[in-house]
């Protein structure tokens, strides 16, 4: 397999490529939150998927629940524990998508997990059934790029995007090669640790994203560590898209007691964060 | 009767050289092992394989290692026949690979002592380990405070309540123990959390791996260190009976101490190999952590192998009596071992393994681990089987002083 940057899989270019290069034309950046499907209860995930898109998302990261989730914090570890007691699987995590997409038909939606689940299901009978349901991208996260070739063929026939994590290790060959197997968007990990830790070094990210860009045109989505209205302004200043996680699953689990309150408290929280990342509107 | 075609014989045509051949250079045994982690710690992986790849045959670390094995860890181990468990089975003539005698009590310390040099010729400050039963986290610590270096060591919360004795000894050592209640508070949670950790320290950390599992190069560093109790099981045998023996049998949970049994025999075609997997409480029920024998491929921990998981891919939680067996994963060397031929994968009950335990005991005067009981267990349905001229090696991987406490428990007896 040869490193070419595969940027759209489909002529037009898909749903992710569409939205953020629309975006960029307008100098606006990014907001993409992340939920565990099935947190608090698989019944008010497609709901909760609607709040965020009414808050401002432009694109969201639908957690695949794993029993062994080891790049997540604590956080993140026990919306998967909640989601498993009960049974979210990956095909009713698609089964939501397919929910969602009655009445949402423009919002990307990527799913965020681990491999085995995919792998369990089959690739070729994942891709399918993804793009059936709506899916437009998946971000695996124990996927490095070397044992990616699986996985390209049937993601490739079935017009998903492939998000690839880059992370502050990640040497400049690699940070080449990856981006050269990535579509949709890069994700860079902003720091060294799982998902939400609290070490953000908005500085080290701009120096390490100018890298990034030097290998590829893609969009740079900064994840991990962006916690609030503060640190989601830093990082839209640098980044092409501002990931928020382990800050919106806390919201969901300081809801557990308050189902009803969860979709208006997520929906809230999003606006924030839209408007701390519109604040420094950029035209470029 | 005639001989049945061996499909190892077929293979080896192919495979020749097989220890020299896996893994290949990204890692993988056939379609097992491999690179499955975040992107942050490939670059970490990466150069400990290439420091592996430059020290493995330096003279002056294979002299410094060999001395540690040598005057630290008290090698070599002896290959005792144990004649009375013998004439107690019937038939083969059983040999035990006394691993129990080693410093710290079990093989562990073979690979722990390995790292350790890694770890020190790669400038870490501070070691991490997961641990099941303990051996390993007692191992490390062992060789951190040796070095003087720094040992946090992650243990399931289940595991620090009947491993009790382990986590004072990691304590004396000066390690900090860290409990963890997430999962299913065994070793696979303790896993996830070492990897974390990792991730978070990665500047200073170094992670010893205690087992034959986990990302690339893992499988195979943790193979190599630990290949020194086949390598003298071979010549002691070759001194002692002139030949080879004619089986080896040893307990696999993640299966180090199998793999380091086996490795240095693979090309023997000769020698029959059976590694023994925690049956628990019977295949049928459910409760056991056979992922050989009842599992099936996926990817966990870094590596593809063999795992326990449910028809959605989520990793199934596990029960074995021995703590240092109740993980739900395998190396992936042995994955590949398993779908050759070349070792038969096999299990034995808690019931079984604790019958074992009681035997050796009482008719050798050996207290194994709980571990190593399911090693013998299989050896006393196997050895009849076999003709009394036969050899019959048995990895007695650990000492049992760790798991008296879970036996006399089970008993009703109370230990202070």
């Amino acid at each position: 397999m040869t490193a070419v940057a595969i940027q759209s899989p489909a002529g037009g270019g898909s749903r992710i490529d569409v939205r953020l290069r629309h975006l960029a034309s307008q100098g606006r950046k990014a907001l993409i939150p992340y939920i565990t499907a099935g947190d608090p209860t698989p019944r008010m995930t497609v709901e909760l998927l609607h709040a965020l898109v009414a808050g401002g998302a432009d694109l969201i990261e639908l957690g695949v629940p794993f029993s062994d989730p080891m790049a997540d914090g604590p956080v993140i570890q026990r919306a998967c524990e909640r989601a498993l007691n009960q049974r979210t699987g990956l095909g009713r995590v698609l089964e939501m998508v397919t929910e969602f997409r009655r009445r949402d038909g423009d919002t990307p939606v990527v799913l965020m997990g681990y491999l085995n689940p995919v792998e369990t299901m089959g690739m070729e009978c994942f891709a399918e059934r993804a793009h059936r349901a709506g899916v437009d991208g998946v971000l695996i996260v124990d996927w490095a790029v070397d044992e990616l070739e699986p996985m390209v063929a049937p993601l490739r026939t079935h017009n998903i995007d492939r998000v690839l994590l880059l992370s502050p290790t990640s040497s400049e060959s690699r940070v080449a090669e990856i981006a050269g197997h990535a579509s949709g968007y890069l994700y860079y990990v902003s720091l060294k640790g799982v998902t939400g830790s609290d070490r953000l070094n908005v500085d080290s990210v701009a120096e390490k994203l100018q890298q990034v860009r030097r290998h590829s045109r893609l969009p740079v989505a900064v994840g991990f560590g962006v916690r609030d209205a503060a640190t989601a302004h830093a990082v839209a200043a640098v980044a092409d898209a501002v990931v928020v996680g382990s800050a919106l699953v806390a919201t969901v689990e300081r809801h557990l007691g308050a189902p009803q309150q969860l979709a208006g408290a997520l929906t809230a929280q999003l606006a924030e964060l839209r408007s701390a990342i519109d604040s420094q509107r950029i035209i470029s | 009767m005639p001989r049945q075609p061996d499909p190892w014989t077929a293979t080896i045509n192919f495979v020749t050289r097989f220890q020299q051949r896996f893994p290949d250079d990204r890692g993988h045994f056939g379609p097992y092992g491999g690179r499955f982690v975040a992107e942050t710690l490939i670059d970490p992986l990466q150069r400990l394989e290439a420091a592996y790849w430059r020290l493995k045959d330096d003279p002056q670390f294979r002299a410094e290692l060999d001395r540690d094995l040598s005057l630290y860890v008290g090698r070599p181990s002896p290959l005792y026949p144990a004649e009375r468990l013998s004439a107690k089975w019937g038939g083969a003539r059983i040999f035990l690979k006394r691993e129990d005698l080693n410093h710290t009590g079990a093989h562990k310390i073979n690979n722990t002592v390995g790292q350790a040099l890694l770890a020190r010729a790669l400038g870490k400050t501070r070691i991490i380990a997961e641990t099941g039963a303990g051996q390993h986290g007692v191992a490390s610590a062992t060789v951190a405070a040796r070095l003087g270096l720094k040992c946090v060591v992650y243990m399931g919360a289940e595991d620090v309540q009947r491993q009790s004795p382990n986590v004072y000894r990691m304590k004396l050592l000066g390690a900090e123990v860290i409990p963890v209640t997430a999962g299913t508070r065994t070793l696979k949670d303790a896993l996830n959390e070492a990897l974390r950790d990792w991730v978070t320290n990665v500047d200073d950390t170094f992670y010893i791996i205690g087992t034959v599992a986990g990302p690339h190069p893992y499988p195979m560093l943790v193979r190599d260190f630990n290949a020194v109790v086949g390598r003298e099981a071979r010549r002691q045998s070759l001194e002692m009976l002139g030949r080879l023996p004619d089986a080896l049998v040893a307990c696999v949970g993640g299966g180090s101490n199998a793999i380091g049994l086996f490795h240095p025999f693979l090309d023997d075609t000769g020698v029959a190999m059976y590694g023994v997997e925690a049956g628990g409480l019977g295949l049928p029920s459910g409760k056991h952590a056979a992922s050989l024998s009842a599992g099936r491929p996926g990817v966990l921990h870094g590596n593809r192998t063999y795992v326990m998981s449910d028809d959605d891919g989520q990793i199934l939680s596990t029960h074995s009596i021995s703590a240092g067996l109740d993980y739900p994963g395998v190396g992936p060397e042995h994955a590949w071992l398993k779908d050759i031929g070349r070792v038969t994968y096999t299990t034995v009950t808690d019931e079984q393994a604790l019958a074992a335990f009681h035997e050796l005991a009482r008719v050798e005067g050996i207290i194994p681990a709980l571990e190593s009981a399911h090693a013998l267990a299989y050896a006393a349905e196997l050895a009849p089987r076999l003709p009394r001229d036969a050899a019959l090696v048995v990895n007695l991987s650990g000492r049992g002083d760790k798991d008296i406490f879970t036996i006399a428990k089970r008993e009703g007896i109370e230990l202070l």
